[in-house]
């Protein structure tokens, strides 16, 4: 029983338009902040599919590293996924602390 | 076997990240994104990737999860306000939401032959030859990752630092 890479990259196609319109739809700031994380989840299936595909089509015989790289990818985007979490909830924090509010609406300031 | 497992996390990730869209509170739409995290974990494990599904686990489903949900309670968010919303994330942004999945999905479709399949019984990625090339290939850019992650510590706590303390 097997299942076509298609499907996974399918997937990650849907989930990373999920992403997109909670970005658009989410009217919180962590929430949209989350849609962002969704993206990055969405992005690292298809590296591990990619990664996957590369060896499962004979290409491990050109570059013996060729399936390690696609998953070295998604684990350094982890990496800074971590950090990009880490500073953009401090500056949430920040934003809270200064305007009280956490709606998109209210947070205009370099809105012309 | 694989078939169904597929099946079955794939709908969960998917259920997971439409209930975060529908979800007006934070903290339930934080709760969906972990249910997407987990499948997504036992996702890269049917594609051999069993590293990456134990650090999906503890990075992304333990430690930023447990970040969001601390800076949700931490701020003692509420229910979603309705609003309107912006009229040019409605008139061009749904459209170009779904130009970019028609525009992915026809090129995957079309390429669909040429990209393999994914079976149970094919060998995994072990942590052993990921490290190889980690540690070998790739020592530097590593160890800037290290540096990184400190910036970001330091660079959080001097953001969500009380002003008038020091």
């Amino acid at each position: 029983m097997h299942v076509p890479s298609s499907w996974y990259l399918i997937l990650s196609a849907l989930l990373f338009t999920l992403g997109v319109v909670g970005f658009l739809i989410k009217r919180n700031l962590i929430t949209v902040f989350m849609s962002i994380e969704l993206m990055l989840n969405a992005v690292n299936l298809s590296f591990v599919t990619f990664g996957h595909m590369w060896r499962a089509t004979g290409q491990a015989a050109i570059d013996h590293h060729i399936a390690e790289r696609g998953q070295i990818f998604v684990f350094f985007v982890m990496m800074v996924a971590a950090a990009e979490a880490a500073v953009g909830l401090a500056i949430i924090i920040a934003i809270f602390r200064a305007r009280g509010t956490l709606n998109v609406d209210q947070i205009d300031l370099m809105k012309l | 076997m694989h078939l169904v497992l597929f099946l079955i996390f794939a709908g969960f990730c998917l259920a997971g990240a439409v209930n975060l869209l529908l979800q007006t509170h934070p903290i339930n739409s934080a709760l969906s994104l972990i249910v997407v995290m987990s499948s997504l974990a036992v996702l890269y494990l049917l594609l051999g990737a069993e590293f990456l599904a134990i650090a999906q686990i503890i990075v992304y489903a333990g430690a930023v999860m447990v970040l969001f949900t601390f800076v949700v309670m931490l701020l003692n968010v509420g229910e979603e306000e309705k609003t309107n919303g912006s009229k040019i994330a409605k008139t061009i942004g749904f459209p170009a939401a779904v130009v970019i999945l028609g525009v992915i999905a026809d090129i995957i479709l079309v390429a669909q032959r040429s990209l393999g399949r994914v079976s149970l019984d094919e060998p995994i990625t072990t942590t052993k030859d990921l490290s190889a090339v980690l540690f070998r290939d790739l020592l530097l850019p590593f160890e800037l990752t290290s540096v990184l992650i400190l910036i970001a510590i330091l660079g959080a706590v001097a953001l969500a630092r009380k002003e008038g303390h020091s």
